[in-house]
């Protein structure tokens, strides 16, 4: 292999035209490398350009500008039946008139695969989806999480180099898809192959990912292991796509070393760590999650902010507590309902403390 | 009255069916009777049939030996009814090929435009479809004639000296039937193509299928019940046609449609005539059977 990753792209943009005769850049600018072997997901809402980026590593679609490559090899004009890849499609696009036997083993025939060995490789390729005896079955007599196993078994048949997946387990209901969840990260480790996985969902992108690119507006906004963009969300978008945050909005008081101060107008002061240098005026958010501030009577050491408890929201493992500040500031707080007394720690209207370390929240500027 | 009906369901189905039932019972069930009946007695001596009648089998002998005619000459060709008979389905053949070789891209063609196009398209595909049959094909043939305009562009731009003999042969009747008959090719099949899901191309394309390959493996085989449809759209007028032959051949292509219109015009020969018409249907519905045997049931078990 000539390159460490699977695939790069490099500066793509993919431009359409728009019914209203606008230009649409659906994906703009998108730098990202991903290596070989690895369990690489984009996460994003709905048309921020996930399947468009997808499409142009698969060479269903071409790129406007910028380059595609695989292992190394530029492959931004070559055709898709070309190149060494293969997509699970989000509506599976299995072929109606063919049997599961002749679905699975198209790419094989497209190789020139004679006949014997192709149906006994679709055997094991149905083996290993776990859907063993249905070769002379049509699409159309099996279930969603079937049909699902059969577009996984088509594609993985091939032993691509890079396999893609666009939202792949959608369609399926929820007890369903987290079992799939499971299957398929345990799949991906058994035959070694790399994917690239499409969702929306970011509990599912931060379970089954080695790393996660987060999408926005065609823009990849953070490309970094799951720990890493939940604990150091770069921007407010990723802050709050993944997981909940609370930002307080405030302006920089002054900074000593790693210690910034920050002004909570009419809410209070904090101290935040971070390792970037800010200057004196600046607006910016603090970010912290909810689980990461305790509801407390008295202030104790690190950050204390003084509030009213105005709703409490019971919902069996945790407790939410909204909390209003002195400002126009608002935080959800996330206590654990350990023990019983947890349960009882303050009531709608109580005056309360919110405390947080000086190390949990993030300090964000966009 | 109305009172009377509803509630006796019976009753409103047969108010709902009869008149059409009716319909088609009298204006063509019965006529196919009558063609029936005359096929099978003696003609009369200007034309009809002979009175009383006279029961015969005569007429279908003639068809399959042209000789067992009371007017058959010395040098007369036994097969002569045969062969036009033939000669019919083969011009069948031909131009239904070509109608779905054409009306294919085009339908596709069509299918892939944006709505608005789509549908502007599909009106210029029927509104031949608007105008008499006979006046386009007089039309066409002031397009090909001799003195035509296609022959006088060509001249005029001095690429041929002579003009091209486009009428009055075989080849004018073919171009004339697939003119004719295009549209009834390209409805069908328009309305399988549209329908066909396009991202299964790009699924074969991603299996490693290049265009052609996919087209054959996958878009062909799920277009197929349009495909069958305009062959038989196609196909059995073209076989039984008179009008055409007659203008684009100039009375120099004989097809079974001529050649029956003649027994009940000039030949006076109405029973011939109608024992040529049924072997004609009979040809047809064992053709259409066994086509809707052979691959619509292949393709409608796969959708
Ligand atoms: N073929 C196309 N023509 C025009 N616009 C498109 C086309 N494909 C995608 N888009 C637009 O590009 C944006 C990104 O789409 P997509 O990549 O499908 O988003 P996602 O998969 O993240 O939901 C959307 O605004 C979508 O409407
Ligand atoms: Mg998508």
């Amino acid at each position: 292999m000539a390159s460490e990753f699977a695939v790069e792209m490099q500066d793509v943009v993919k431009q359409f035209v728009t019914p209203e005769g606008g230009i649409l850049s659906a994906v703009n600018h998108v730098t990202m490398q991903i290596k070989d072997g690895e369990f690489f997901s984009l996460l994003g809402p709905s048309g921020c350009g996930k399947t468009t980026s997808l499409r142009m590593i698969a060479g269903l679609e071409l790129p406007t500008d910028g380059k595609i490559l695989i292992h190394g090899k530029d492959v931004s004009q070559v055709s898709a039946f070309q190149r060494p890849v293969n997509t699970v499609f989000q509506q599976y696009a299995l072929f109606p008139h063919m049997t599961v036997e002749q679905n699975i083993g198209f790419g094989l025939e497209m190789m020139g695969v004679p006949r014997a060995e192709r149906s006994k490789r679709v055997s094991e390729a149905l083996a290993m989806v776990r859907l063993p005896g249905i070769e002379m079955r049509k699409p159309n007599q099996l279930s969603g999480g079937q049909q699902q196993r059969i577009a996984l078994a088509r594609a993985l048949i091939n032993k691509p180099e890079v396999l893609l997946l666009d939202e792949p387990l959608g369609a399926l209901d929820l007890k369903l898809r987290k079992e799939m969840q499971l299957e398929l990260k345990t799949l991906q480790r058994e035959v070694g192959i790399t994917f690239i996985y499409v969702t929306h969902d970011q509990e599912e992108a931060l379970t089954m990912s080695d790393r996660i690119a987060v999408m926005s507006n065609g823009v990849a906004l953070q490309i970094d292991q799951p720990e890493e963009i939940y604990e150091r969300p770069a921007t407010k978008f990723v802050a709050d796509f993944i997981g909940e945050t609370n930002f307080l909005d405030g302006v920089v008081r002054g900074q000593n070393g790693r210690d910034v101060e920050i002004d909570l107008p009419g809410s209070g002061t904090v101290h935040i760590e971070s390792s970037r240098t800010f200057t004196t005026g600046q607006q910016v958010s603090v970010a912290v999650r909810p689980e990461k501030l305790t509801l407390k009577k008295e202030a104790q050491g690190g950050n204390n902010l003084k509030g009213r408890v105005e709703e409490v929201i019971y919902i069996g493992t945790d407790t939410h507590y909204g909390v209003r500040f002195a400002g126009s500031h608002k935080a959800r707080v996330r206590e654990q309902n350990a023990t019983q007394a947890n349960k009882e720690i303050a009531k709608s209207g109580d005056e309360v403390t919110v405390s947080f370390t000086r190390t949990s929240p993030r300090i964000l500027t966009e | 009255m109305l009172k009377y009906f509803r509630g006796k369901k019976g009753l409103q189905l047969f108010g709902l069916i009869g008149p059409g039932a009716l319909w088609m019972l009298v204006l063509f069930n019965l006529p196919v009777l009558i063609v029936m009946f005359i096929s099978f007695v003696e003609r009369g001596r200007a034309g009809g049939i002979k009175l009383p009648p006279v029961y015969t089998m005569e007429n279908y002998a003639q068809f399959f030996n042209a000789c067992t005619s009371q007017f058959a000459g010395p040098e007369c060709d036994p097969f002569l009814y045969l062969g036009i008979f033939g000669n019919s389905v083969r011009i069948g053949l031909i131009v239904t090929l070509w109608c779905i070789l054409l009306g294919y891209p085009l339908s596709y063609f069509i299918a892939k435009q944006k709505p608005i196009w789509r549908d502007a398209l599909m009106i210029l595909v029927v509104i031949p479809f608007w105008t008499n049959f006979l006046v386009r094909t007089y039309a066409l043939k002031s397009v090909l004639a001799t003195e035509g305009l296609f022959n006088t562009f060509l001249t005029n731009l001095h690429i041929i000296n002579q003009p091209l003999d486009l009428m009055f042969n075989e080849f004018g009747v073919i171009v004339g039937l697939i003119y004719g008959y295009l549209p009834f090719a390209i409805l069908p099949m328009y309305a399988s193509i549209e329908k066909f899901d396009h991202s299964l191309m790009e699924a074969a394309s991603d299996l490693g299928a290049p265009p052609w390959r996919a087209f054959l493996k996958v878009m062909l085989p799920l277009t197929m019940p349009g495909v069958v449809a305009a062959l038989v759209l196609v196909f059995v007028p073209v076989v039984g046609a008179f009008i055409t032959p007659d203008i684009m051949g100039g009375g120099k292509v004989e097809m079974i449609g001529t050649l029956i219109n003649r027994q009940f015009g000039v030949a006076r020969n109405w029973p011939f005539g109608s024992a040529m018409s049924l072997i004609l249907m009979l040809l047809v519905l064992v053709g259409v059977i066994y086509y809707f045997r052979s691959t619509t049931e292949e393709t409608r078990r796969a959708m």
